[in-house]
């Protein structure tokens, strides 16, 4: 065992070990679950970080545990498990501070934070994983850390919510299982890889390989909410605002999109897709959930559910930028709106579950001069927003520029039109809420306030909205820089002959 | 005289637990003890015999030195190790849980003696289930697997009567009825057989099977009866009643280990000793009945209002893919049917088990099972309730359990081969079976409006602990493949050869 291994294993455990020592905690314990929790987190951080270098200067982190022949387990650690696993860890950090503020004195606390750990660990597994049985094996073990947390209120609402996730999340691994089974019978083993599968197979089993790719879309587009495999999504936001966050932003739809982006450049590989001509079937699935999902998120008065379908149509930029995988400067706009859309709306969830904990306004009516009440916590609401419209310098619109470029480059000018339909109807159900918001006039008293203190709302909820939301601003503005997370894209897009 | 290459130490998982059930006859005080003892001693004997069949190949004792077709044969290779082995963990677990059991129902003291004696009788019944179900791993005769058989069947439902409720006494009536049935259907082919062969002992048969039609009919008569004890649909009536009426320790055994006992000879027979006159159509008609099995029993646990019942037709449902994997056998070169039921039965021992033990913990815990008013228990029972989750996963083949690995290879080989339908009904029976589980698991979450009346008293270790071992071994199964694997492959068999995948 090297020292990369261990790494990789020290990653895993690092949030796993937590996890794993905070379910047999007392409830009452919750200061040594917060330290636990912190330093858990921290060392993740400083653990991805350590391999993000190993990795930008060509050490190899591998980890194989072979099951039957033919079936192994593989971590690996490649520039765009980095880019994920990076993207997850750091908003973990910030996802529990906020919990930890969000769910003081309510009951259940360790459970919850003991499923949040794991639910982390599964997620940096997708992100490691290298070959697609081991991304199956931490896909459906996500559906299972998640699961508790979307129903951890308990009520019959929520109990109907997680069942529609588990009936979609399982059809959808059971799909992705008989894909991935049917693909190794096909091809035969294979581990992710810049080449993909060998093209020859495409002359003998050109159709079944296609039929085989919409499988895999399907079983992953279940979680990438892509239409009409989306109907948990809304319901799911049922769930405390820390866990819409995590399956926003940070775990789920992420690990959806990632599987889209691992399936298209990794497992089929862009020359194989151009041959199997199935690329314009994912660019018009992607370019109807933009827009539906804009639509659907234009109708709704509860803020949460706006979100939802707002996450809905943002996710698939990534699809859509994937689809467009012979244009490098495209998939740079998809892989780096993977980062820069979880940056926006793990922001605007967390001012929404500021709102409501703070004031008790679920409602897009109810938030009539509200920035009056809370103005740093609508100013990182307002940054995210014009960031999803794709308003320099935020990073939305690096992602925008990026995947509009890659369009024109290949002469796609249709693209071009449905990115403008789209950031226009972003502005269309994001602007009216950021106008009533700071000039609309308060009417009556707040739904349901609470008293908090010296802040607008309590510390630990303010902090991570606001960075977040800084750090929309700053990758935005540095985004030529040498660190940023579209420099890292560039290196990750370097290592593909695109 | 017992060195480590002895074959002679095979005969102790059959001894052993017969002595100690004669011992928990004999003796009135430290049963516990005298049980504990022989589970743990079979336990490390099981260990210790693989050990030896992994250094020195396979084994075989003739007791008393009389060789066939005269004497009685005991012989171990890989599948049937793994199957002892599967018995003495499983079997070390419900030991350990039975305690802790009536310990617990013994403290009620409005029913105290019923329960001491319930235990009385329990102990050494086990122990002689332990032994037949030992001897029907290990013989080689098929005069002997009857008798094994028989004792299974009889001590099977005594135990099955032991609760003394009328619903289970009438339950277990039908099961004592419905497998004295299958011996004697089983006796009835060994006598044709016998008239067609003239010997008993397996390997000397393997050379003489021939096309005759006394052969067929033994194969027929041998089929059916076996089916009757492993419950497959449409034999399976007696067995939902039977398993979800009797004691919770009592469940345990009767769906983790005897229903295995039967399935293992029945595949004995149908790929070794008969495999030269299996037809296609035979292993289909197996398949279309285990397809039925998967998708009924399923069907039927989600509508069930009790857990103990919900947990038994499981049971039906996961019985039915051990014979999905009858006409897969020939679809790929080098059959892989060996590992593909060995993962489905292990797993399913250790996971059906756990949930069994859960079941029963539960019960012991609210006083009833009905699974709409479980809310609430995950606060008072998180060990048990974690154990629950597990389990179901197992069952449901998540990766990396077993049952993962055995749907991983009969999916490639149903797709491999092109009958896409084996594939579509595995697929839909693991998500029927995500319904009957987190239908159950969803309840549990459930937090209760109010404050319970009165606080139900904490259980003992024993009844949770053993359940979440069992649900993590059930788990971790696809991370030992390869040692499994290896076994297998290992000595006579020779069935195994893993698909690894890629058509060129």
């Amino acid at each position: 065992m090297n020292s990369g291994q261990l790494l990789l294993i020290a990653i895993l455990l690092s949030s796993f070990i937590p996890g794993i020592i905070i379910f047999c905690l007392p409830e009452e314990k919750h200061r040594l679950r917060t330290i636990l929790n912190l330093c858990g987190s921290l060392v993740k951080i400083s653990l991805v970080l350590l391999m993000n270098a190993g990795i930008y200067y060509g050490h190899v982190f591998e980890i194989r545990i072979p099951l039957i022949p033919g079936v192994e387990l593989l971590l690996n650690g490649d520039p765009l498990s980095a880019l994920f696993a990076t993207l997850s860890s750091v908003l973990w950090l910030l996802t529990t501070i906020y919990a930890v503020g969000y769910l003081e004195g309510s009951p259940n606390r360790s459970h919850f934070f003991g499923y949040f750990s794991l639910c982390v660990t599964v997620t940096i597994g997708i992100a490691l994983a290298g070959n697609l049985v081991t991304f199956l094996l931490f896909y459906e073990m996500l559906t299972l850390a998640t699961y508790p947390l979307v129903i951890h209120r308990g009520t019959e609402k929520s109990l109907r919510a997680g069942r529609n996730y588990l009936i979609y999340a399982f059809s959808g691994g059971a799909v992705f299982l008989v894909a991935v089974v049917w693909l190794q019978a096909v091809v035969g083993p294979m581990d992710f890889s810049a080449a993909g599968f060998s093209p020859s197979y495409i002359e003998s089993h050109g159709s079944v390989l296609a039929l085989i790719f919409v499988l895999l879309i399907i079983g992953v587009g279940v979680k990438a909410a892509l239409v009409p495999l989306h109907g948990w999504l809304p319901q799911a936001m049922v769930a405390p605002a820390p866990v819409s966050a995590l399956l926003h932003a940070v775990a789920v739809v992420k690990a959806g999109a990632f599987g889209i982006i691992r399936i298209v450049l990794d497992v089929y590989g862009a020359h194989n897709l151009l041959l199997l001509g199935v690329l314009p079937l994912l660019a018009a699935v992607a370019t109807f959930t933009i827009l539906y999902g804009s639509v659907r998120a234009l109708q709704q008065d509860d803020l949460k559910r706006r979100l939802a379908f707002s996450t809905v149509s943002q996710v698939s930029y990534i699809a859509l930028g994937m689809s467009m995988v012979d244009q490098p400067l495209a998939v740079i706009g998809a892989l780096v709106h993977l980062v820069h859309q979880g940056l926006m709306k793990i922001t605007l969830f967390f001012c929404a579950g500021n709102l409501a904990e703070t004031l008790g306004i679920h409602r897009i009516s109810e938030m009539r001069g509200v920035a009056r009440r809370m103005p740093l916590t609508m100013a990182a609401f307002s940054i995210a927003a014009l960031g999803m419209i794709g308003i320099p310098p935020t990073v939305g619109f690096v992602s925008k520029w990026y995947l509009g470029l890659g369009g024109l480059a290949g002469g796609n000018w249709w693209l071009l039109v449905v990115l403008v339909v789209s950031s226009l109807l972003n502005a269309w159900y994001f602007l009216p809420i950021l106008i009533r918001a700071w000039f609309g006039k308060q009417q009556g008293p707040w739904p349901e306030e609470q008293y908090v203190g010296r802040f607008e709302t309590r510390l630990m909820l303010l902090g991570p909205p606001v960075i977040t939301a800084l750090i929309v601003l700053v990758a935005g503005l540095v985004a030529n820089a040498q660190i940023s997370p579209l420099a890292w894209v560039r290196f990750i897009v370097r290592g593909y002959s695109l | 005289m017992f060195q480590a290459d002895t074959p002679a130490w095979i005969i102790a998982p059959v001894v052993l637990p017969l002595i100690a059930g004669l011992f928990c006859f004999l003796f009135k005080r430290r049963i516990f003890i005298i049980a504990l003892a022989a589970a743990l001693a079979n336990f490390f004997v099981a260990c210790f015999l693989i050990y030896q069949f992994l250094v020195f190949g396979s084994m075989r004792c003739y007791i008393g030195g009389w060789q066939p077709p005269l004497g009685i044969t005991l012989r171990a290779d890989g599948p049937a190790l793994l199957m002892l082995l599967m018995t003495a963990v499983t079997g070390l677990a419900v030991t350990l849980y039975a305690r802790g059991y009536f310990s617990c129902r013994i403290a009620d003291s409005e029913r105290a003696g019923r329960h001491q004696r319930q235990q009385r009788y329990f102990w050494p019944l086990w122990m002689l289930l332990l032994a037949g179900l030992n001897g029907l791993f290990l013989s080689g005769d098929i005069f002997n697997l009857y008798v094994t058989l028989e004792l299974v069947a009889i001590s099977a439902a005594s135990l099955a009567a032991l609760s003394g409720k009328p619903a289970s006494q009438r339950a277990s009536f039908r099961y004592l009825l419905i497998s004295l049935l299958g011996s004697l259907t089983y006796l009835l082919g060994v006598v044709f057989l016998y008239r067609t062969c003239g010997v008993l002992d397996l390997d000397l048969l393997r050379n003489l099977s021939g096309n005759g039609a006394g052969v067929r009919a033994a194969l027929a008569l041998l089929t059916v009866g076996l089916l009757l004890k492993t419950a497959l649909v449409p034999l399976h009536f007696w067995l939902p009643p039977a398993h979800a009426n009797a004691l919770a320790p009592v469940s345990v055994i009767l769906s983790a280990l005897v229903v295995k006992g039967s399935f293992y000879l029945l595949f004995r027979f149908w790929f070794e000793l008969f495999s030269p006159i299996v037809t296609q159509a035979g292993l289909n008609f197996m398949g279309a009945l285990g397809a039925v099995a998967i998708i009924w029993g399923a069907v039927q646990a989600i509508r069930q209002q009790r857990l103990k019942l919900m947990v038994a037709y499981s049971t039906v449902s996961q019985l039915g893919y051990l014979f999905v994997a009858f006409p897969l056998s020939r679809a790929v070169e080098g059959a892989q049917v060996w590992s593909i039921v060995i993962f489905i039965a292990l797993t399913h021992a250790c996971a059906k088990s756990a949930m069994f033990m859960v079941a029963g913990s539960i019960y012991l815990h609210l006083g009833h099972d009905r699974i709409r008013d479980l809310a609430g228990v995950r606060a008072s029972l998180p060990v048990t309730v974690f154990a629950y989750g597990i389990a179901g996963v197992s069952l449901m083949g998540l990766p990396p359990s077993g049952a993962f690995i055995a749907k991983w290879m009969l999916l490639s080989s149903s797709l491999v081969s092109g009958q896409w339908w084996w594939a579509l009904v595995i697929v839909a029976g693991s998500l029927l079976a995500m319904v009957y589980v987190f239908r159950v698991m969803s309840r549990f979450f459930v937090i209760p409006e109010g404050e319970p009346l009165k606080k139900p008293a904490a259980l003992s270790p024993l009844l949770e602990w053993p359940a979440l071992i069992l649900a993590l071994i059930s788990l971790s199964l696809g991370l030992l493949a390869p040692w499994i694997l290896h076994i297998l492959s290992q000595g006579t068999v020779g069935l195994v050869r893993v698909f690894p995948g890629g058509l060129s």
